[in-house]
């Protein structure tokens, strides 16, 4: 049959399973500059205040920025495909009201927290459908969306409070998950863990592995580059955002089942203004908004070094105001810095 | 000789693990085509790049007219007279066709606000030149990628530079379009211009050109009047070695029916498209750009929605209503647009090349990296893919070899029936014939395919059978050995009505 079967190209290049390892490159990556600013964050607080390093006040500082950072994980997967879901505040309170009620009929912690979640994917399907099925654009649905459910909790709540929970509830949301345990040995210990940050983790850890290990990961970096050849490619592009908008109203509600027991009361401005906080987290995480590029563990190291901040600010009785203009300055030094990098690195004057 | 218009001298840039030019140099002189030619990779469009202020050069000096010159943006370059049509367009989809012309020199009136009438009016004069029939205020999203291409070409032309240049300026259209080109060319020779063209296909460049440069591995090999070399020696400058540019077609034993499509139609681009399609055959597609070819296969795809229509895969009766649907079912798409469709280009080779069966590399919960990277590895050598690595971004490979790793992500679904939409559009003479064979030998293995190209030698060289598709229908239909390129052509242009 194939008599003169033709040779094919000779092997002219070599072409490399992987590139070279430069220090350069490594030292560029964003995880890394997050480190550094980490570690600047953890030694310049120690060296201010004896009362940062103490497992105690740490543990605390966490019940301030976990349940914003368990809504910051589902942020992540939605900017990196080109989305954003501004309703999630919303969410945590029309979730909150649920729970309130759903504890004056005599719910359990479990049926409570089944509330907040059921509440978050019914939000999260409603944001998702209309993304998907009538192809609006989510920040215009999600500001639509952040008025109608905060709306609709303020027109049932008027300024009413909800202030009776169980106290089993009550308990998980304000003492600590998993309990100091000394061995005798005085760096080894078994710190103490509230429920939300043991939880953000836990997620964080699952997140990580789902984006950065699984074909769906992959996929969700392939639509948040290039959505068209993305469909093309066989990839479910309507499917998984609509996924990730139940996702994100589903962790929105279950934030709103830690809040609500941590505070042991709600009322409908709970949670106002969370919604920029988490973007925040996303951002500084290292997440583009244009899309295709980011890291679960980028989004960690920033939910830590602005709760870090946000603590050590605060032990040191500086005012909030200062706290936000730090962490504006912050986000933007963070976000420029590679950027003159580059320019500087790519533009060499000959 | 008058003097040159534009000289390069040493230049030379290099990428992190590549060196695209090295101590290049040349000059184009007023009122002559100057081709550049080259293997994927050589080096052909960095020129460009560096030509136009994208790229700055690691190295070396650009003249322009005896003056010394430093580009650090496309408005530099501009304004020293030098406008480029880059391979990989970038335009305005939401945009206008007469802005995606003046983006960045609009004309403006009085109070330096934009003078819309001036600006149509002057599009639509640009447009006229060169043959298009496209209003200038639709929105570039509306118009195909040939028309898109024509806007490029007028927004070229709107800068009344000295010197054009045009990288690939055909790969995406068809014959007729390519004559209205070659037309311009000429003009913009006679008025006294230097014109610098890249292409692939041979043809075009003795049609053409005046002088040539031919580069491999970013090092200058050659250069000359045009008329002073044959096609062979060109191509053995180019590779280095003579090159066997046309493979005998595999003589494959055809086998049953795999798919068979009957009756599909959408609502206004194309209709009751029907063929049977068996295994080994190879199956051309021929037409003019707009016969609605691309339209039909991606409606079979499921990219787009029919009408109507059934679509036969081993005899079971297929319901395709998204591109996975037909992945999972064994056929695959290899899509015309690059940019847009084919590739995603902030990801890395491998990324790309697993893309559209990841389930095939899952080992346990997860994907497996090597063998993701086996698979790489094994397509990117039979495509001869120039890369420094197989993670290297899509956006740092040339444009020829970004689209072999487009081809390579779809030949690893291992698929039953592929339809190829201009696959070779790009690719050089070496690959060319590389992809060639290596369709021919999938097809001997049992592939079926489906060859949708605007190229005729293309199509008779590889196709068991051609239909010709003319205004969205199946028009004609010819069996190998028993066409000529005046039946087929005659065909999709309907200037030979008599055959019935
Ligand atoms: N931004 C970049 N980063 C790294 N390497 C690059 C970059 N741009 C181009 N290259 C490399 O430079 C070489 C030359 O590329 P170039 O685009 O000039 O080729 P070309 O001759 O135009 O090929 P084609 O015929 O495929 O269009 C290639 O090996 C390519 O991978
Ligand atoms: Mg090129």
């Amino acid at each position: 049959m194939n008599m003169d079967t033709p040779v094919p190209p000779v092997d002219r290049y070599i072409v490399l399973d992987a590139p070279p390892r430069r220090l350069r490159d490594v030292l560029l990556r964003w995880e890394v500059i997050l480190v550094i600013l980490l570690v600047a964050t953890i030694v310049v607080n120690t060296i201010v205040s004896p009362y940062f390093l103490d497992v105690f006040n740490l543990a605390d500082a966490t019940f301030n920025f976990s349940e914003k950072a368990i809504i910051a994980l589902a942020m992540a997967l939605l900017i990196l495909v080109r989305e954003i879901d501004l309703s999630v505040a919303a969410i945590v309170a029309l979730a909150a009201m649920g729970i309130g009620y759903a504890a004056e009929a005599g719910f359990g912690p479990v049926g409570l927290f089944a509330t907040g979640i059921g509440i978050g994917l019914l939000c999260g399907a409603f944001n998702g459908m209309l993304v998907t099925w009538f192809s609006l654009p989510s920040i215009v649905v999600t500001i639509g969306t952040m008025s109608l459910f905060r709306g609709i909790t303020q027109v049932i709540l008027g300024d009413q409070a909800k202030t009776k929970y169980p106290q089993e509830f009550l308990d998980l949301g304000q003492s600590y998950f998993i309990k100091m345990k000394e061995t005798g040995i005085s760096w080894l210990f078994v710190p103490p863990v509230p429920l939300s940050f043991l939880i953000f983790l836990v997620l964080a850890v699952l997140f990580g592995l789902v984006l950065h290990k699984t074909a769906v990961g992959r996929q969700l970096f392939a639509i948040g580059s290039n959505p068209v050849a993305a469909r093309f490619s066989g990839i479910p592009v309507d499917k998984l955002r609509f996924l990730l908008f139940v996702v994100s109203g589903m962790l929105s509600g279950l934030a709103g089942a830690l809040l609500t027991a941590r505070l042991g009361s709600m009322r409908s401005n709970i949670g106002v203004g969370w919604e920029l906080d988490i973007v925040t987290m996303v951002i500084l995480g290292g997440v583009s908004i244009a899309g295709g590029v980011g890291s679960i563990l980028g989004v960690v190291l920033a939910v830590l070094v602005l709760g870090l901040v946000t603590f050590g600010m605060s032990l040191n009785n500086i005012p909030g105001q200062v706290v936000s203009v730090y962490i504006g300055a912050l986000l933007i030094a963070v976000i420029a810095i590679p950027r003159i990098l580059d320019k500087v690195r790519v533009r060499p004057i000959r | 000789m008058s003097q040159p218009i534009l000289t390069l001298s040493g230049l030379s840039k290099s990428f992190p693990g590549v060196r695209a030019l090295h101590d290049v140099s040349l000059s184009l002189r007023p009122g002559s085509v100057t081709a550049i030619l080259g293997e994927n990779g050589a080096g052909k469009s960095t020129i460009v790049k560096v030509l136009t202020g994208i790229y700055r050069p690691s190295d070396g000096e650009i003249r322009v007219r005896g003056e010394l010159k430093s580009f650090s943006s496309p408005r530099d370059a501009w304004a020293a007279g030098i406008a480029a049509i880059h391979q990989e367009t970038v335009m305005f989809d939401e945009l206008s066709v007469a802005e995606n012309i003046f983006m960045g020199h609009m004309p403006t009136g009085p109070a330096r606000f934009v003078d819309w009438s001036e600006m149509h009016a002057r599009a639509a004069a640009l447009l006229k030149r060169i043959d298009a029939a496209i209003p200038p205020e639709f929105k570039l999203k509306r118009l195909s990628v040939a028309q898109k291409h024509l806007v490029e070409i007028a927004r070229a032309l709107s800068h009344e530079a000295q010197v054009v240049i045009m990288d690939e300026p055909t790969a995406a259209l068809s014959a007729n379009e390519i004559d209205d080109l070659f037309r311009i060319v000429a003009q913009l020779k006679a008025e006294g211009r230097a014109v610098l063209f890249i292409s692939h296909k041979f043809d075009e460049i003795f049609r053409i050109a005046d002088d040539f440069v031919c580069l491999r591995d970013g090092e200058k090999v050659g250069e000359g009047a045009i008329a002073s070399v044959t096609e062979p020696q060109l191509v053995r400058m180019m590779v280095g070695r003579p090159v066997d540019q046309v493979f005998p077609k595999r003589d494959v034993a055809i086998g049953d029916v795999v798919l068979s499509v009957a009756g599909l139609s959408n609502a206004t681009e194309y209709a009751d498209v029907s063929f049977d399609l068996r295994k080994g055959e190879i199956l051309g597609l021929y037409g003019l750009v707009g016969a609605g070819r691309t339209e039909a296969m991606q409606g079979l795809f499921g990219i787009t929605p029919k009408t109507r229509g059934t679509v036969t895969l081993e005899g079971r009766r297929l319901s395709i209503g998204a591109p996975s649907d037909a992945i999972t079912a064994g056929i695959s798409y290899v899509p015309e647009d690059r940019q847009e469709q084919g590739a995603i280009v902030s990801l890395g080779i491998r990324e790309n090349v697993t893309l559209a069966n990841l389930s095939k590399y899952i080992r346990g919960l997860f994907l497996s990296r090597t063998s993701e990277q086996a698979e790489t590895r094994r397509l990117g050598k039979r495509l001869a893919v120039k890369a420094a690595n197989w993670e290297q971004k899509l956006a740092e490979l040339s444009g020829g070899n970004q689209q072999k790793v487009v081809i390579a992500k779809w030949l690893a679904t291992r698929p039953k029936v592929i339809v190829l939409d201009e696959p070779t559009k790009g690719i050089d003479v070496g690959s060319k014939a590389a992809v060639h064979d290596f369709i021919g030998e999938l097809a001997s293995e049992g592939l079926a395919v489906v060859l949708i190209t605007s190229e005729l030698p293309e199509v008779m060289g590889l196709a068991d059978r051609v239909l010709v598709m003319k205004e969205g229908r199946v028009v004609d239909a010819f069996k190998r050995g028993q066409w000529s390129a005046e039946a087929i052509v005659g065909a999709a242009t309907g200037a030979a009505k008599e055959a019935a």
